[in-house]
């Protein structure tokens, strides 16, 4: 009966954003404005059913209904019920009704609480976000359809990707999923400015909450991605710009621009057409993301649903989309009017190289990536990776580097150079200063990209905090605050990358029980090796022992786990968090001679990538929260007064 | 110029789209092929791998006639279900070699006594050097070589019951 | 705990996907004692494309073949062998395919020529602003 209910309520949201986009369409164009009233209650109650249609198929996942294909195909009863919660979306169909389910609840969320936006252009918004979610709606129901039974029911499941059986990566994907959809709504805000014709300040301030939560969830998503790979894969690496790695880092720059560009336009009314076209780049670009990992066309570790239908029916919706979001741009934008005029050296003309350099950025990683899709066409076949992206994006992202911090230290509309120049003086100093102490320290030793990297991190970690030099604090806007931390976190993040790739010590070695292996400044010992059980899986784990100087001897355990069902092997790392870096261990095979193969890392400072993430999250946030509340408050007093 | 600019968006898009559109349409090919074919084989000379074989050297590829290479191993399933049809091609009178990766002369004589013995002679490449050599990327595999040692095929994956009379025609050719 | 022991003896006598009879290669997993010599062998083996596991480099693998492949370049390299050159060689055999590093190959170049496409076109735009704001 669930399934049954699910399918119904799926139904029902369908007709409901055929509904919506029809109110809309006739009340805007069709002359009857009278039905532009109907239009949101229509969107809360789409909203309400698909949320209600995804809800029913977690419960399905949670009570392990083996008559529903999905849940047969994708989960297992001995499952731990986490894994069974989060398999309701580790597959293509559950991940789509997941896509529908934000949309939907999003458009709810639109009409129900936005109220500065003109009344046309929010009906308009609303349409479009009718008309995107329908593409889905259609592809889950006509091709995709989750709640589909089997007959006879099977006696269990076909268990999950054990690779995916990981708190980390149960979270990462939806995280992922609501930033893209986040991006889909500010497409919708872009697409009713450019219907009619209001491309303004209002109109920024009313899509730029929906940009930065997008930005902050792509920003979580990505950190918690990039680190499930790192110690889930069992390398110590932590980016290797796979093709899906990429499709999610793409999104994430254009959603980088656009939430610059959107300041500008709100703030100051210029970039108007630019950001417009930003608002479709970065939705096309998690569509272009959705399509590569489900279509298959590139080889990669995470490709996961793979099946060229699936790959059709998203190509067709991204031809439809974007193809026909492009077309009216170019049939409209020529009525957009120029906004204000700015002078060369302002915070405007900053951020517009910003904008400039993180699209170009985004192209490369976009030609990078399909690249070898463009060779083969040719019946040639190439590789392009990391030695490519290291070298050819890493310049253009430090030069992002140093924009990023003189930006906020630039006027709006016009500044001197000269005072701009005296406001970098420290920051600047710390460059010279480090630059030279580095190399007398390591010339040679280190390369000249990771060089280049801690020095830039360390001056733009400190041009970073200069907005907040001799201000009062407690009086600084929170949007300001969080425009600091984010910087900042983007220079913690570079540092870590710059004393990954500078100073790791790696130690390969094969032990017998009893032996110590040395690696940098740590002295491990192999304690012993014995069998362990978990909930679905079994596993060899070493004892070990390390101890760094003369300090106290911390125990570790990493392990190499196997899994029933389906039967796999993976590698547990075991990890040592110091403040000044991570030890990493993992146990590889034993040898005829009954020795155990040991991959031992010691990483300086790696820990700080990931907080660098985390620290560009929580400035979007505060970012958020700042520039929202004085609208929450108005709003709440207003309600308060009546 | 700035109208030009206004639609360029689009006209990219569209060159991607054409461009996903063609990856959709192609049939998925992960097989990296050796870029030997058509060129002499490198210089090898193995082990033995079984019993009842001798080794393997490069020289005695080049013998006057068209000879089928395999690289197969013990541990691996589809050269197990490659075995009947081998087994059929040498019945035809096919001179077949192999080459066993990363294998033990115990397990080789296992799968041989299991599975049929078709091969002449079987070199033991523990390391797989030759087979990287070879620019071969996996078992198992099968190299057509002319007479005068030439690579002029190579079959990737399985050879299947209807590859055979295609095999053969290229042994033929390759008269 | 005995049925565990069993379990686990079943799991081990039957290593899930077998690549091989035999243990690793000598340097698939071991350091070169020099390191300079490991530092120019991993700097290699980063940018060598595992064919078995193809969206990772073999330094990043665990596949036999891969583990062959670093023992066959640590031991050129020790051999006095300069990376450039096993890369051409394995280039040789596998095509550009099996090399992060893009080649010279001049299908390649457009590659190369991205950057300046790009940045040219993003100063075009630019100009067109500042010119507009002068008027």
């Amino acid at each position: 009966m669930i399934a049954e209910a699910g399918l119904i309520a799926l139904w029902l949201a369908f007709a409901l954003a055929l509904l919506q986009l029809t109110l809309a369409g006739f009340g805007l164009a069709g002359g009857k404005p009278e039905l532009l009233g109907s239009v949101r209650p229509v969107a809360v109650a789409q909203g309400v059913l698909v949320g209600i249609a995804f809800a029913l198929l977690i419960t399905l996942f949670l009570r392990s209904d083996m008559s529903v294909a999905l849940v047969v195909t994708n989960s297992h009863s001995m499952k731990p019920w986490l894994y069974k919660f989060a398999g309701t979306w580790g597959n293509h169909e559950g991940s789509m009704l997941l896509w529908v389910t934000v949309m939907g609840v999003a458009g709810a969320a639109v009409a129900l609480f936005e109220r500065a936006l003109r009344r046309d252009t929010h009906m308009a918004t609303l349409g479009g976000q009718a008309a995107i979610s329908l593409g889905f709606y259609a592809f889950l129901l006509f091709s995709s359809n989750p709640f589909a039974r089997v007959d006879p029911p099977a006696p269990d499941g076909q268990g999950l990707n054990p690779l995916l059986q990981d708190p980390g990566l149960a979270f990462h994907p939806p995280t992922l999923y609501l930033g893209y959809v986040g991006l889909s709504v500010a497409f919708s805000f872009a697409i009713g400015a450019l219907l009619t014709r209001r491309v303004d300040a209002a109109f920024a301030r009313a899509m730029r909450p929906w940009v930065l939560a997008a930005w902050v969830l792509l920003t979580l998503g990505i950190t918690a991605g990039s680190y499930w790979a790192y110690y889930e894969l069992g390398w110590g690496g932590w980016w290797f710009w796979d093709p899906v790695e990429n499709a999610s880092l793409m999104p994430w720059l254009a959603a980088t621009a656009l939430l610059h560009s959107v300041t500008v336009l709100a703030t100051r009314d210029a970039l108007r057409a630019w950001t417009v076209m930003l608002a479709v780049i970065a939705f096309s670009m998690s569509m272009v993301g959705t399509f590569l990992v489900r279509s298959g066309i590139l080889t990669s570790v995470h490709a996961f649903a793979v099946d060229p239908e699936r790959g059709t029916f998203i190509l067709v919706l991204l031809g439809f989309y974007i193809g026909g979001a492009l077309a009216l741009f170019g049939w409209r934008v020529g009525a957009v009017r120029e906004g204000a005029p700015f002078e060369l050296v302002s915070r405007e003309t900053m951020l517009v190289v910003n904008n400039l350099l993180l699209s170009v950025i985004l192209g490369l990683v976009l030609i990078g990536t399909l690249y070898p899709l463009m060779t083969e066409a040719f019946g040639h076949k190439v590789s392009v990776g990391a030695p490519y992206f290291d070298r050819i994006a890493g310049p253009v992202a430090l030069i992002l580097m140093l924009v990023m911090a003189a930006g906020p230290l630039t006027r709006w509309r016009r500044d001197k150079l000269g005072l701009v120049a005296r406001r970098l003086l420290v920051p600047g100093a710390i460059a010279l200063l480090v630059a030279v102490v580095l190399a007398t320290v390591a010339w040679g030793r280190i390369g000249v990209l990771p060089l280049l990297g801690l020095t830039v991190a360390l001056s733009v970690g400190a041009a970073s905090v200069a907005p907040l030099w001799k201000r009062n604090l407690r009086r600084t806007p929170l949007f300001t605050w969080g425009m600091v931390i984010a910087h900042l976190g983007c220079a913690v993040s570079l540092a870590g990358m710059a004393c990954d790739s500078a100073f790791t010590v790696e130690k390969l070695a094969a032990v017998r029980v009893g032996d110590t292996v040395q690696a940098g400044d740590w002295k491990l010992r192999l304690l012993q090796i014995s069998p362990i059980a978990g909930d679905n899986w079994t596993a060899l784990q070493a004892d070990m022992e390390a101890v760094r100087g003369g300090g106290r001897a911390v125990t570790l355990h990493p392990q190499s786990r196997f899994f029933a069902s389906p039967a796999t092997a993976t590698t547990e790392a075991a990890l040592l968090t110091r403040w000044n870096g991570q030890l990493y261990v993992v146990l590889g095979q034993e040898a005829e001679d009954g020795r155990w193969q040991l991959r031992i890392w010691w990483k300086p400072f790696v820990t700080l990538i990931w907080l660098g993430g985390v620290m560009i999250a929580l400035g979007g946030a505060l970012a958020l929260v700042g520039r929202e509340r004085r609208g929450w408050l108005l709003k709440w007093r207003g309600r308060a007064l009546a | 110029m700035k109208r030009l600019l206004i639609w360029l968006p689009l006209a990219i898009f569209l060159g991607f789209f054409a461009l996903f559109a063609s990856g959709l349409l192609k049939p998925d090919d992960r097989v990296i092929t050796s870029k030997l074919v058509g060129k002499t084989l490198p210089a090898f000379s193995l082990p033995a791998a079984a019993s009842d074989r001798p080794g393997l050297a490069s020289t005695e590829l080049a013998t006057g006639k068209p000879r089928l290479l395999n690289i197969f191993a013990s541990w691996c399933l589809p050269c197990a279900a490659e075995a009947p049809q081998l087994m059929a091609l040498a019945q035809q009178g096919v001179n077949i070699d192999a080459i066993a990766i990363r294998d033990a002369r115990a397990d080789v004589d296992r799968f041989l006594a299991r599975y049929g013995n078709p091969y002449a002679r079987i070199g033991l490449d523990a390391r797989s050097n030759v087979q990287i050599a070879l620019g071969s990327s996996g078992v198992p595999e099968s190299f057509v070589i002319d007479g005068k040692g030439r690579i002029v095929y190579q079959h990737v994956g399985d050879i299947r019951a209807d590859d055979v009379p295609m095999i053969l025609q290229r042994l033929k050719d390759a008269q | 705990m005995r049925m565990l022991a069993a379990l686990i003896a079943m799991l081990l006598s039957a290593p899930v996907l077998a690549q091989s009879a035999l243990p690793p290669a000598p340097y698939a997993n071991r350091q070169i004692s020099d390191p300079a010599q490991e530092r120019k062998a991993k700097a290699l083996m980063e940018t060598i494309r595992c064919l078995t596991c193809q969206s990772q480099s073999i330094a990043d693998s665990d596949a036999s073949l891969a583990g062959d492949m670093r023992s066959q370049i640590r031991e050129r390299i020790m051999a006095g062998e300069e990376p450039e050159h096993i890369r051409a060689w394995l280039i040789e055999r596998y095509g550009d395919w099996v090399s992060y590093e893009p080649t010279a190959d001049p299908i390649l170049w457009p590659l190369w020529g991205a950057p300046v496409l790009l940045i040219g076109l993003g100063l075009l735009v630019l100009r067109g602003r500042i010119r507009r704001k002068r008027s």
